[in-house]
């Protein structure tokens, strides 16, 4: 386990992503991480939010999204949490950048950012957990 | 999200300033869509964002695309580091014609 750096609970709506935002950005520069990296960071983060009150709760649902920072040596271990139905991992693709098109954007994105992302088993009673890591020394 | 819409040297110059998030693109959208609809030349200046996310890049392309279908001659003017960086990370930086200051682009 390592050091907790944040811990954010939200209402998964679009309002919410800005405060949002400015919290971890306080927290990840306050942890000295560089003001680029933790811009990276901020924007990932936000794509993945963005993607949970879209996709995962969609129009008709409400609900929270938890957001955890954890420092762990040289990585930060990132986990976003919501309560939406399970989604089906295996369809969730970045799009070709070769179509350049409005939309799709945001799992690629989140992928040029951190080093690693997956799914995780959610505790009991939540949706669906996604785990990113991003080496930032 | 702040914007300003003015007429100069015969383009549309729209203005963004703040965060272009998933809360304001739909406003950027709308704004950036009439612009191509009413003008043969826009542009469209960053200076002032200092966030923008997929959701408001969306925006930009979709304006970008109806201006290509239209004729209607379309660049990005001054954009800052914040957006620059996104444009960057979606390989859309070679996509638009940027221009590095507004008077480059009238």
């Amino acid at each position: 386990m390592g050091e907790s750096l944040l811990e954010l609970r939200f209402p998964a709506r679009a309002e919410e992503l800005k405060p949002a935002r400015h919290a971890v950005k306080e927290a990840l520069l306050a942890s000295g991480c560089a003001n680029a990296v933790a811009r990276d960071i901020v924007l990932a983060l936000d794509e993945a939010c963005q993607n949970v009150i879209r996709y995962a709760y969609g129009p008709e649902r409400e609900g929270d999204i938890s957001l955890t920072i954890e420092s762990r040596g040289e990585e930060l271990v990132f986990l976003l949490t919501d309560w939406a139905p399970r989604i089906d991992d295996s369809k969730v693709r970045p799009r070709d950048l070769d179509d350049v098109r409005p939309g799709g954007l945001g799992t690629f994105l989140i992928r040029e950012v951190m080093d690693r992302t997956d799914f995780i088993d959610p505790p009991p009673g939540c949706g669906n957990v996604l785990r990113m890591v991003r080496r930032i020394r | 999200m702040e914007h300003s819409v003015r007429e100069e040297a015969g383009a549309l110059v729209a203005c963004f300033t703040g965060e272009v998030d998933l809360e304001h693109s739909p406003a950027a959208r709308k704004v950036l869509l009439d612009c191509v609809g009413r003008s043969s030349k826009v542009l469209v200046d960053l200076s002032g964002v200092e966030y923008i996310d997929s959701s408001g890049v969306a925006s930009l392309v979709e304006a970008f695309q109806k201006a290509k279908k239209s004729g209607v001659e379309f660049a990005l003017v001054s954009v800052n580091d914040a957006p620059r960086r996104v444009l960057e990370l979606a390989r859309l930086d070679k996509v638009f014609t940027i221009h590095d200051t507004l008077a480059d682009g009238l």
